[in-house]
């Protein structure tokens, strides 16, 4: 069990995460977000209860539904909601929006929007750390569409066989766009894989901080002191459709009523309060603390410009020279 | 001075940037101390450098490369082998979606710093899986360099510079070529991209040619010579970036070109240097554009099959000769 005040950052870090998607909404309403957007609310367990395990640098490969990857992380929340806005002071400077945001100073090794793509990619920064011979872990985080990926099997394979300090997060929402699980897969678990690699599989409540949290501490432990990787499945579910206004209408309505009631913010919450960790006064205080640095950062956001037409030319390459001779 | 072959070229930039930078590792299948390689280019290397950092691999090419991918972005310099080229295609994502466009994407955040050696090329009836020329598709996406050596003293310089430089490096080899003997120098040194090299000067017509190409180029041009044709031989070395000045000069000078590729003729490599030089020289030449190419299909198995869809030597004299016969008489 995490500390006080590391409970209490967790909360605000859900908050904070909640908000920011909600304002991302509201903000694609106004026809303020180029594109499409991948929203994250309703998964926030999983992001802060593994991201809380991890050092700064640490790593972490994220997806195209990836913002509360990123905050988790410790990434900024003004330049992750530039680069939404597509501003020229976002992480990317506009080049990758919402579905390619990194952060390399926090070890937010970026998201691709090519599902299971990251699974190799993490289990490189694995290899890396294991030439290197640092202590650093690599976190991959994935959805339930990505392990019926050629990667998965690819990528998890590798890093089992060359006992790579990585752990895969198989964010399970029941959903790649609107295909169920059920549709595509034969098993329950997405974890049960982990046996074909020899390495541990471990099912979660993905709606349960401090269950991932734990979940998550083990397997990071396991990794960080050479044990090799594990396949760890958070059952979750978004709050929303897959992507901008998909109404999601392929769910159906117990099953939405009955995770709304699984809320992951709303638990903890309740259960913050019943351990009397924290009061009544410190809840207000935390969301009013989300909401004004979501709101600070969205104001940063709308009022920074957008980059200048030809830096789309820049940065293909290291040197801009050898670009076209 | 010294004379080696394009393999032990090959061999010793990997050797000497593996003793120079502790970040250098290689990885693919079969690479380490039982094959060296599919085409030994890496004999001996996992004996000097131990299985760490010379990694055999399971058949996993997409993820042999987001491995390096990951790697690179982590502070690595993966050197990484696909063993045949056509079977890049398994790897494309992670080539063309994720080495390619990671800096871009993420706004020069980052550097990508790793290379990808991969044979193209026919002539060892190998059939369609294993003998395609596929330069084309990587010079179609930007972020990577596209590197195609002919000589032991480009392929060495050139792999050199690809290991240090901060890119993903698409790094061309030749399955003819590996054998092909030349001399380098005793002492480092490297070849940039971008820098053409004429391997034959000439005053009639300018023949562009890469990897095994250039040296059917030269042959044709020898015999040309004979009858009296001055054939300006470029080699580009770097398809990614072009040298297009030193194109474009020659071209003006001879009047004439003549486009040599081992990749199939549609939207190839012939056709993109021809488009430049239509575009900038167009007033400079004397007789159309020549491509001598592949025709658009698979590569065959029998040999006589295989042996009629590569561009010969003598398919080079032909299409030079053409560009002298009738109105064009110089």
């Amino acid at each position: 069990m995490p500390d006080n005040s590391k409970l209490l950052d967790m909360y605000r870090q859900m908050l904070t995460i909640r908000f920011f998607e909600e304002t991302v909404f509201e903000l694609y309403g106004q026809n303020l977000v180029p594109g499409t957007i991948h929203l994250y609310a309703g998964e926030e367990a999983a992001a802060v209860g593994v991201c809380a395990n991890l050092r700064k640098d640490d790593y972490v490969t994220s997806t195209h539904r990836g913002h509360g990857h990123c905050i988790a992380k410790g990434a900024r929340l003004d330049k992750t909601m530039a680069e939404i806005l597509g501003r020229k002071t976002g992480y990317c400077k506009g080049k990758g929006g919402s579905m390619h945001i990194a952060d390399f100073s926090v070890g937010m090794l970026g998201a691709t929007a090519v599902v299971g793509a990251g699974i190799p990619i993490a289990t490189g920064a694995g290899l890396s750390i294991k030439l290197r011979g640092t202590d650093q872990i690599a976190i991959c985080f994935f959805g339930d569409g990505a392990s019926n990926q050629g990667t998965f099997h690819e990528g998890i394979n590798l890093a089992a066989i060359w006992h790579l300090p990585v752990v895969f997060v198989c964010e399970n929402n029941l959903y790649a766009m609107g295909t169920r699980q059920t549709r595509v897969m034969l098993i329950d678990n997405i974890a049960d894989r982990a046996a074909g690699y020899g390495i541990p599989g471990v099912v979660v409540d993905g709606n349960d901080v401090l269950a991932v949290y734990e979940a998550a501490r083990v397997a990071v432990e396991r990794a960080r002191q050479g044990g090799g990787p594990t396949l760890m499945e958070c059952k979750t579910y978004r709050l929303r459709g897959h992507s901008r206004f998909d109404p999601a209408a392929y769910r159906p309505k117990d099953e939405v009523n009955e995770w709304l009631r699984k809320d992951a913010i709303a638990r903890f919450q309740a259960k913050l309060l019943e351990m009397g960790i924290i009061t009544e006064a410190e809840v207000q205080r935390t969301v009013e603390k989300a909401r004004n640095d979501v709101e600070e950062a969205t104001k940063f956001a709308l009022e920074s410009p957008f980059p200048e037409p030809a830096e789309a030319l820049e940065d293909v390459y290291a040197a801009k020279e050898s670009t076209s001779k | 001075m010294k004379e080696v072959t394009i393999r032990d070229a090959l061999r010793e930039a990997l050797r000497e940037e593996m003793q120079r930078d502790e970040s250098v590792f290689l990885l693919g299948e079969d690479i380490g101390r039982y094959w060296g390689g599919a085409f030994g280019v890496t004999k001996g290397l996992a004996e000097e450098f131990g299985d760490e950092r010379v990694r055999d691999a399971p058949i996993s090419e997409n993820a042999i490369i987001g491995v390096a991918v990951g790697a690179a972005i982590t502070g690595m310099r993966p050197v990484a082998e696909i063993m045949f080229g056509d079977l890049t295609a398994l790897a494309v994502d992670q080539i063309c979606n994720q080495a390619a466009k990671i800096r871009y994407m993420f706004g020069g955040q980052v550097s990508v710093p790793c290379v990808i050696r991969t044979p193209f090329g026919a002539g060892v009836n190998i059939a369609s899986h294993h003998s395609q020329s596929l330069e084309a598709w990587f010079m179609h996406t930007p972020g990577l360099y596209v590197t195609v050596p002919s000589t032991p003293y480009d392929a060495k310089g050139l792999l050199k510079t690809a290991i240090r430089g901060s890119d993903p490096v698409f790094f061309v080899e030749h399955k003819l070529l590996y054998p092909i003997k030349g001399t380098i120098p005793d002492e480092d040194y490297t070849v940039p991209f971008g820098v053409a090299d004429v391997k034959r000067e000439g005053k009639d017509v300018t023949i562009v040619a890469s990897l095994y190409m250039v040296h059917k180029a030269l042959a044709a041009a020898e015999q040309l010579n004979k009858e009296g044709v001055s054939v300006e031989v470029i080699d580009p070395r770097t398809l990614v970036p072009l040298d297009k000045t030193t194109i474009v000069k020659s071209v003006r000078k001879t009047g004439r070109l003549v486009v040599v590729s081992e990749d199939c003729k549609t939207a190839g490599v012939s056709a993109e240097i021809a488009a430049i030089v239509a575009e900038e020289a167009l007033d400079y030449l004397d007789a159309p554009i020549k491509r001598v190419a592949e025709p658009d299909t698979p590569i065959p198995f029998s040999p006589s099959m295989e042996q009629f869809v590569i561009p010969s030597e003598n398919s080079i004299v032909q299409a030079v000769r053409a560009l002298f016969q009738g109105r064009n008489q110089p």
